[in-house]
């Protein structure tokens, strides 16, 4: 009863300070100051149509440097503690279930198809919507694919882990690459390339670079943790 | 007739989070979950930042749903052979 009652308690306290919120919220009219410096510099700046990518690579480039550390230390911590260990496989050979034929000829067709799409996402990331991010995950959707249509085939480890130690390595370099070229907090830089003409694929600098980089990174690191989530 | 949509896209993120709260069978908790997280990605297109509505969709409503009901598929067949 006494339970109950604080949880009603913590509910109607909880309401309250929301609804205040609420009560009193004015839309921005304006845009705030560094953002206005984005939207209206971004793009002759740093020479990349998505002003997000422009935002996420280059201005807050240290933040998504975290991010990546962020994933690779959950991605790290999966792999340990979800360990596979070698007798438990044999075990698990006994009862063998195929999946069906429609799953299995659908994903013969859809997963170089998705694999393509990450990799167009992640290449077009200064030009259009996504980026390394998005288009990592796209790829691991597609290795989820392959995993429902053959379940007791495994990725190779090796080749992955050092694709993601490579790539992380590359994107740390990269960022000291701004540094050692263009001079003190220039850390994560694009503008050590040329900018080329805006709009086309092989322009904006390192940002189309940083983004490979990082979308082999994400899609690597999230279908290791799914295949490490369905071998356990 | 936005209103309406956005209105509508809404009600169904709150149906499937209300339904992930509410469903006994932890399967079909997961996959509300996941569908709330779709529609919430569609909302994302709706309020022009497709950026936020890839990542959702892909990770919300794809891998995290197939995470869980790996976990799901593996601590239930934990849980039959303690019992015994």
């Amino acid at each position: 009863m006494i339970k109950r009652f604080f949880i009603a308690l913590s509910l109607i306290i909880l309401a309250g300070t929301f609804a205040k919120v609420v009560y009193n919220f004015v839309p921005n009219t304006e845009l705030t100051n560094v953002a206005k410096h984005y939207v209206q510099h971004g793009t002759q700046e740093l020479g990349a149509t998505n002003l997000v990518t422009a935002v996420v690579v280059t201005y807050r480039g240290l933040d998504t440097l975290g991010e990546v550390v962020v994933l690779f230390i959950s991605a790290a911590g999966v792999g340990l503690l979800l360990r596979r260990r070698k007798n438990d496989l044999v075990t698990k050979e006994e009862k063998r279930t195929e999946p069906s034929f429609l799953v299995q000829s659908v994903a013969e067709i859809l997963v170089p198809l998705i694999f393509m799409l990450g990799a167009y996402i992640f290449l077009n990331g200064h030009l259009t919507p996504g980026g390394g991010f998005q288009g990592g995950a796209v790829i691991a959707s597609g290795t989820m694919l392959l995993f429902l249509a053959a379940p007791y085939k495994h990725l190779n480890h090796g080749v992955l882990t050092a694709l993601e130690s490579i790539s992380g390595f590359a994107y740390v370099l990269i960022g000291i690459l701004g540094v050692t070229l263009l001079g003190a907090g220039h850390f994560i830089d694009n503008r050590f390339l040329p900018l080329g003409e805006l709009g086309t694929l092989l322009s904006a600098g390192a940002i189309p670079i940083i983004y490979i980089i990082i979308g082999l990174k994400v899609g690597t690191e999230l279908s290791v943790v799914l295949e490490d989530m369905r071998e356990e | 007739m936005l209103t309406v949509l956005t209105i509508t896209i809404c009600v169904g993120v709150l149906v499937g989070s209300l339904l992930a709260i509410v469903l006994d069978s932890l399967t079909s908790a997961v996959v509300s979950a996941g569908l709330a997280s779709l529609f919430a990605s569609v909302l994302y297109v709706l309020l022009s930042a497709p950026d936020v509505a890839m990542t959702e969709a892909a990770i919300g409503s794809g891998l995290t749903t197939m995470i869980f009901l790996y976990t799901i598929k593996k601590t239930q067949g934990v849980k039959k052979e303690v019992l015994k």
